[in-house]
């Protein structure tokens, strides 16, 4: 009889489990979304709970800007997050699917600046790229007197004698990091418009810049570690880094310059680099005031100590915004300016 | 070889002469041989390949985290200067004060503790070590790991008295200080490519020699939380208490809901067209993915009974699902052995099915029962792919102290530290994270053997 003794007993717990659950409200703020952000909010995380011994430590979770942007907006509710980070802008999409979720109140806060690299393995050739470079290396078909062709380019130095004699081997992030759309956006379009491609409408003018060859690129899906180690079974690889990556594996990782420019804190902060992005996390605006701590983490996060100049953020690789653009961001966090669909047409 | 004689001659028809058989047989005696001398080979190549694989992985895991478990720590006297710890007295509840009233004042007090530039005392004491450092204060801080300053304030806060004192604090140093004096990152790599500035690295080596930096035991592997703003303080405790709450909840759940309904399909179920059909799902449900479990935990637990995300509750009933039918078939096979001569004569000496069933049958299956049980718990304290579903990836800076508190779960924590953007450092702490999680799962089986042989014997 002892087993069914048990078992009754277990379902007694379980059920007084889900009761509990159901009473008892959450104190930690929840974070997710991208891998980007995931290493500055967890330290801010960390610093927020060795300051505010009165609030839990934050968790925050990945899974990629989009996927934190679609948890964010599954609704208001204990069991959803609170706050999703986000290496790109909310899409005007999202604004909707959030809206119609019952998110009404979104608050947008700019935290800095992430630089994206190229690197490769540290034995391997010098890189100086330019936009271009890489548009002729990934793309599917490339102009070729004044016809489109598919792409004939397997050597770097084809492409451009100043390039090194080496294989061309790339692994970009895939379509669920923010960082995706920065890389089209900064260096395969500019790269695409200095191809001088043939007369065509704007949609089939996209549609050919931003088709990549599936034989030499390679999209990864996890995080930059993965990319390291593609790097590492395939010496010959240019991989795609944030900058804060490839600073902590100097060691072992090349960066290559684009446009000529070095990335590093000072020519990303200055814009002389191009590839660079803003970083955001969203808050959800219905949330404060229900799970504690949040408004005291988004100006904890802001503070100089985090975000700014000379900060904890800056020593892990973030690029800090200027001073007066995030004082701007926390006085309008502060005044409960929300976004909507609009205020993202607008611009 | 003389058996073989006398059945061949036996049977010897009248064709062949025995002499032509005996010749025969010689012959063919020698391929006989080759052959299982072929298959015996093959056997032990067979094994020795495991093996070999087996002490390959070991080999590797131990030569990456043995090097984990002992941490460079610094051994500095801190003294606590009342010109840098302006702070008040800490606040006492006077009498009449509301609890409310005073947990704000002490909450006050602590924050402002808290924001106080504790690194100044750590600087202040490393520069009394080694005088004629002449780097700036950041090579300091660079070589000390940054949650040491407050290992300070909390020694401070829960004892003011410290305050004008002096007290011996033996700090971690930072994972990249670890990095260097273990040689991790090439020491001849160009001042471009260290991590640590030429300064910071000769005042690491300086203090190496002075003896008041040593390698020692990594206990914080251990007790502490993760941590990503000062990796080399990041431990295993959060996701360990993770994995035990799991553990737990499959125990409490899945062992006896599965040992229950084998139970009763194996002894009271009427076999007929329905029972076979269960007996069938249960069989398919074993081999399911996990990650499918994941899914479903997502959708039911989290999404419509709407418990909280990255909760060991949500995990361990996840894992209770998973392993529901592996402790199931193993029940139900151990059950099956039980000769049917022992539940007759229960029967026919006037036992009824249930007497026949707990008294006779479930005693003898014990050790069965239970290797089913830790072998189905081993097996969820390492799965991994469907916490990731349910949150438990997430970054968790705390001990969870309930099943309802988030929390992360130690093959995930692996999977975690796999990811970590320090490679140089996070990848001994990932193999150390390895090998205690391998060192757990050893010792689960390990008691699974111990209680089936004692359990055997007192039957």
């Amino acid at each position: 009889m002892n087993a069914l003794k048990i078992s009754v007993a277990a379902l007694v717990a379980s059920t007084t489990f889900a009761g509990f659950a159901v009473a008892q409200s959450r104190d930690t703020i929840q974070i997710a979304g991208s891998s980007t952000v995931l290493p500055f909010a967890s330290i801010v995380a960390e610093e927020f709970s060795a300051a505010f011994p009165d609030f839990g430590t934050p968790v925050v979770g990945s899974g990629g800007s989009s996927g934190g942007l679609r948890q964010f907006c599954e609704g208001v509710g204990e069991n959803t997050i609170d706050i999703a980070n986000s290496s790109r802008r909310i899409r005007a999409g999202e604004v909707e699917a959030c809206n119609t979720a019952g998110v009404e109140d979104i608050r947008e806060i700019q935290i800095g600046y992430d630089g994206i690299v190229f690197a490769t393995s540290a034995d391997q050739g010098d890189f100086a790229l330019e936009p271009q470079h890489v548009f002729m290396a990934i793309a599917a078909q490339v102009p070729q007197d004044g016809e489109m062709v598919a792409n004939p380019y397997t050597n770097w130095s084809e492409i451009d004698a100043s390039l090194p004699d080496q294989a061309i081997a790339l692994a970009i992030p895939a379509s669920n990091h923010g960082t995706r759309e920065v890389f089209e956006e900064r260096v395969v379009l500019p790269g695409c418009e200095a191809a001088e491609l043939p007369e065509m409408s704007e949609e089939e003018m996209e549609a050919a810049c931003l088709a990549f060859r599936q034989d030499v690129v390679v999209e990864i899906a996890g995080d930059y570690t993965e990319t390291l180690a593609r790097l590492q079974s395939n010496p010959a690889t240019v991989g795609v880094f944030g900058l804060s990556f490839y600073d902590q594996n100097r060691d072992t990782l090349k960066v290559a310059t684009v446009s000529g420019v070095e990335p590093s804190l000072e020519t990303i902060a200055s814009g002389d680099y191009p590839v660079s992005r803003p970083l955001f996390f969203y808050v959800k605006g219905e949330h404060i005031g229900v799970i504690p701590g949040i408004e005291e983490y988004v100006q904890f996060f802001l503070s100089d100590q985090m975000a700014g100049a000379g900060g904890a953020l800056e020593a892990a690789g973030m690029i800090p915004a200027p001073a007066e653009e995030t004082a701007a961001v926390l006085e309008a966090f502060e005044g409960g300016e929300s976004l909507t669909v609009e205020s993202l047409g607008a611009e | 070889m003389a058996n073989l004689d006398s059945t061949t001659t036996a049977s010897a028809g009248t064709a062949v002469t025995a002499e032509e058989r005996r010749q025969r047989v010689k012959k063919s005696l020698g391929a006989r041989h080759r052959k299982e001398r072929l298959f015996h080979g093959l056997g032990i190549t067979a094994v020795v390949l495991a093996l070999g694989f087996v002490a390959i992985l070991f080999y590797d895991v131990l030569q990456r985290g043995l090097p984990a478990f002992q941490q460079a720590q610094v051994t500095v006297d801190v003294y606590f200067d009342p010109e840098v710890i302006d702070l008040g007295e800490r606040p006492v509840q006077s009498p009449g004060q509301s609890p409310a009233d005073y947990s704000a004042q002490l909450n006050g007090w602590l924050r402002a503790a808290a924001l106080l530039n504790w690194n100044r005392l750590l600087e202040t004491s490393i520069r009394t070590i080694v005088p004629e450092f002449e780097g700036d204060a950041r090579d300091i801080a660079a070589i000390i790991d940054s949650s040491q300053r407050f290992v300070i304030r909390d020694a401070f806060t829960s004892d003011p008295s410290l305050l004008g004192q002096t007290r011996e604090f033996s700090l971690l140093a930072s994972a990249d200080a670890d990095n260097w004096l273990k040689g991790t990152i090439d020491r001849s790599l160009p001042d471009a490519r260290q991590q640590l500035s030429a300064d910071a690295r000769a005042l690491a080596d300086d203090l190496l020699e002075r003896g008041e930096i040593r390698f020692a035991f990594a206990s914080h592997l251990f007790t502490n939380v993760d941590s990503r703003s000062a990796p080399a303080s990041a431990g295993l405790a959060g996701a360990f208490m993770g994995s035990l709450y799991m553990m737990l909840i499959v125990i409490v759940l899945a062992v006896p809901i599965g040992v229950a309904s084998a139970v009763y399909l194996e002894e009271f179920a009427p076999k007929n067209r329905l029972t076979d059909v269960i007996e069938i799902t249960i069989n398919n449900l074993a081999a399911v993915p996990s990650i499918v479990f994941g899914l479903l935990g997502a959708a039911v637990f989290i999404n419509y009974f709407r418990l909280p995300l990255s909760a060991p509750l949500v995990g361990g009933l996840v894992l209770t699902l998973m392993t529901l039918p592996t402790i199931i078939i193993a029940t139900r096979s151990s059950l099956r052995a039980v000769a049917p001569s022992l539940r007759q004569a229960a029967l026919g000496l006037g036992a009824s099915r249930t007497q026949m069933v707990f008294h006779h049958v479930l005693p003898i299956t014990y050790p069965g029962i239970l290797t089913a049980a830790i072998i189905g718990v081993a097996q969820a304290l390492g799965e991994t792919a469907p916490l990731l579903l349910i949150g438990m990836n997430a970054f968790v800076a705390n001990i969870p102290s309930s099943p309802m508190d988030q929390a992360s779960a130690l093959p995930v924590q692996i999977y975690l530290w796999q990811g970590n953007e320090n490679r140089n450092f996070f990848e001994a702490r990932t193999s150390a994270a390895i090998i205690v999680l391998l060192g757990l799962m050893l010792s689960l089986n390990a008691i699974a053997i111990f209680l089936r042989s004692r359990l055997e014997k007192r039957k």
